[in-house]
């Protein structure tokens, strides 16, 4: 409530008051969200970067693929190049600056709930990685890869890119709060390499031999990129039967974006209680 | 009688095998500008985050606008302002932004947070910078918006952390302005931790003094420096010696005499009528005197007195006549501001006098 005293600089006094839940959230979102476009050198490597390899490899493989299989390389990179995109972009070491300097103890003496403090962030992430998701969509479409799901299929492409690239933010955040050391945060983006590439990344699955083949089963990056491969080619393993909205592949990509999320979202909520509970 | 905005009953908290603070007992008024005193590693800043709910006591409790600090941290939170000992800030924010986030975070809507951004401005004088990225700030402004974020909500207790460390004399006086500004139009109770006596003299209406995470003493200014004498001589000089020392006590008129490297502490109610006798003596001790002058006590004295030890650059007065009191306590490592308690022993310190 506003009221109006006589000093002559306190013409305004306020009662301060828990905000919500989701104004917390918004609150700290569109600060993350301000600080995005200042901060370019954080964003444009992560959007250049896997242009950059998904034009290279399938000028380089093309061919070769295409003739050995019988299949297109550029369509089947192309989850590739997004999942590479939305992989590993999170806030985390904006927040380990945060604690380094303080500005996290000045959030946590307001009456903020402590979980907006978190979902704030991946609120900001989720929209940056849609974001860098959907250039990397354009220049496949622009290289003449047709998604036979449809516009559907391509929303679909982007929201579970981005849903994906979300939950993964839980385990740089679990860094960040647990160490609050950027030198930690960096180096989570080793966790990047073995699920992006120990799956079926360049070659189908039934090509996959070995070890490679046993390890790829395991790993939720094979069912992510069988999902959303098949709403480019219809049938997600490639080679196999096309057929556009396989509710199989498509409901083996979510379950496997579900159990990572659990994981590493759990571990990032424990980092959360562990650094706010005062001890 | 109003309810005190701040009580701490034997409020202690522990880090591995020391006590940053070892048991302390304050009861501010509500209004009240109260310094807390004290070297670093002392125990302030342990002491403030505690008492601002980011730091559970290891023991005791402490009450903040009558809600205690350990059970009722978010009724805390809504009734106080916090300006850390490091002005915590984004530097990729603009000022504006940042007191408008921190004007959302506490619960007030768009109107009133548009006002309040103007209000705390016109006290703490940013201009035009407030709509700058704060990386462009020198010091002394971002201590200012530092200070502005912790008024946005208009709490009733600030704690200001070191709010001058590092700045220069002019922003120094210029957050003493709002300090008392603060104090004076708005009845904010202020706590203050400071190492700087004259901020502690400037500033506040009562000071306590800490040492190895407790409380010495605690009084007016006037009433701590009067617990020294009034009047204090000062002679540097070439060499120390426990004949000088034995030589100045026996001048007539002399209360104490406190000896630290190649400083002496005169003590005297009579500071004029003393300083030939004590030149003379000087002189009569063989000793050559670098400067000699005559000044009030500072804080400074009260400190030295009560822990044998400067306050701003802790050397320790190895020839105090309390150096021997003290020397089972040695001084705890950087950061680790306090051993294991030995209650009850601090106060011994007063009427050690020569």
């Amino acid at each position: 409530m506003v009221s109006t005293t006589n000093a002559p600089t306190t013409a305004l006094r306020v009662q301060a008051r828990p905000a919500g839940f989701f104004v917390d959230v918004a609150s700290v979102a569109q600060r993350a969200i301000r600080q995005i476009p200042r901060e370019p050198e954080a964003v444009i490597p992560a959007l250049i970067v896997p242009i950059f390899f998904y034009v290279l490899n399938i000028g380089a493989l093309s061919k070769i693929t295409h003739q050995a299989a019988g299949f297109s390389f550029k369509s089947f990179e192309l989850p590739v190049a997004v999942v590479f995109a939305v992989t590993g972009v999170s806030r985390a070491s904006a927040l380990v600056t945060d604690i380094q300097n303080g500005y996290f103890d000045r959030l946590v003496i307001t009456p903020v709930r402590r979980l907006p403090l978190l979902l704030g962030l991946m609120t900001a992430d989720l929209t940056l990685v849609m974001a860098l998701a959907i250039p990397v969509v354009v220049v496949g479409l622009a290289l003449g890869v047709r998604f036979h799901a449809g516009v559907l299929g391509i929303i679909l492409f982007v929201v579970l890119s981005g849903i994906w690239g979300l939950v993964f933010t839980g385990l740089p955040y679990a860094i960040a709060l647990k160490t609050g050391n950027p030198g930690a945060v960096n180096a989570s983006f080793i966790l990047f390499f073995p699920i992006t590439f120990l799956s079926t990344t360049f070659v189908p699955k039934p090509y996959l031999q070995g070890w490679l083949g046993t390890v790829a089963n395991y790993n939720p990056m094979t069912y992510i990129l069988q999902g959303l491969r098949s709403l480019i080619v219809g049938g997600g393993g490639i080679p196999g039967p096309l057929q556009s909205w396989n509710p199989a592949y498509l409901g083996q990509a979510v379950l496997a974006i579900a159990a990572f999320g659990a994981i590493s979202l759990s571990l990032a909520l424990l980092a959360l209680r562990g650094r706010v509970r005062r001890s | 009688m109003p309810e005190p905005a701040i009580v701490t009953e034997d409020i202690a908290r522990q880090f591995g095998d020391f006590w940053a603070v070892a048991g302390v007992d304050l009861e501010i008024a509500a209004g009240e500008i109260y310094g807390f005193l004290g070297p670093n590693g002392a125990g302030k800043s342990t002491l403030v985050r505690m008492l601002c709910t980011l730091m559970r006591p290891t023991r005791g409790r402490g009450l903040v606008a009558g809600h205690d600090v350990a059970n009722e941290p978010e009724q805390v939170r809504l009734r106080i302002g916090v300006a850390l000992q490091d002005a915590a800030l984004d530097d990729r924010q603009t000022g504006r932004e940042l007191l408008d986030l921190q004007g959302r975070l506490y619960g007030l809507r768009r109107a009133e947070r548009s006002v309040r951004v103007e209000q705390v401005l016109r006290l703490v004088d940013i201009g035009s910078a407030i709509d700058r990225q704060i990386k462009t700030y020198s010091g002394g402004m971002k201590r200012r918006l530092d200070l502005a974020a912790a008024l946005i909500h208009d709490p009733d207790i600030l704690f200001l952390d070191e709010p001058t460390t590092g700045l220069d004399p002019e922003s120094r006086a210029a957050v003493w302005e709002e300090v008392r500004s603060l104090n004076e139009q708005h009845g904010t109770t202020i706590f203050l931790t400071t190492q700087y006596l004259e901020e502690a003299d400037e500033l506040a209406d009562r000071v306590g003094i800490i040492s190895r995470g407790r409380l010495v003493a605690e009084g007016t200014p006037d009433e701590l420096k009067r617990t020294v004498g009034t009047d204090v001589i000062v002679a540097r000089v070439e060499s120390l010696t426990d004949t000088t020392l034995q030589t100045l006590r026996s001048v007539p008129g002399v209360d104490e005499v406190v000896g630290a490297h190649q400083e002496v502490m005169v003590h005297a109610a009579n500071g004029a009528a003393v300083m030939s006798p004590v030149a003379l003596a000087l002189h009569d001790a063989g000793t050559t005197v670098v400067s000699l002058t005559l000044r009030t006590p500072t804080l400074d004295d009260v400190f030295l007195q009560l822990t044998g030890s400067h306050l701003q650059d802790g050397a320790p007065s190895d020839r105090s006549e309390r150096s021997s009191e003290h020397s089972e306590h040695p001084d705890p490592p950087a950061g680790e501001d306090a051993r294991a308690p030995d209650r009850g022993s601090d106060k011994s310190t007063k009427g050690a006098r020569t």
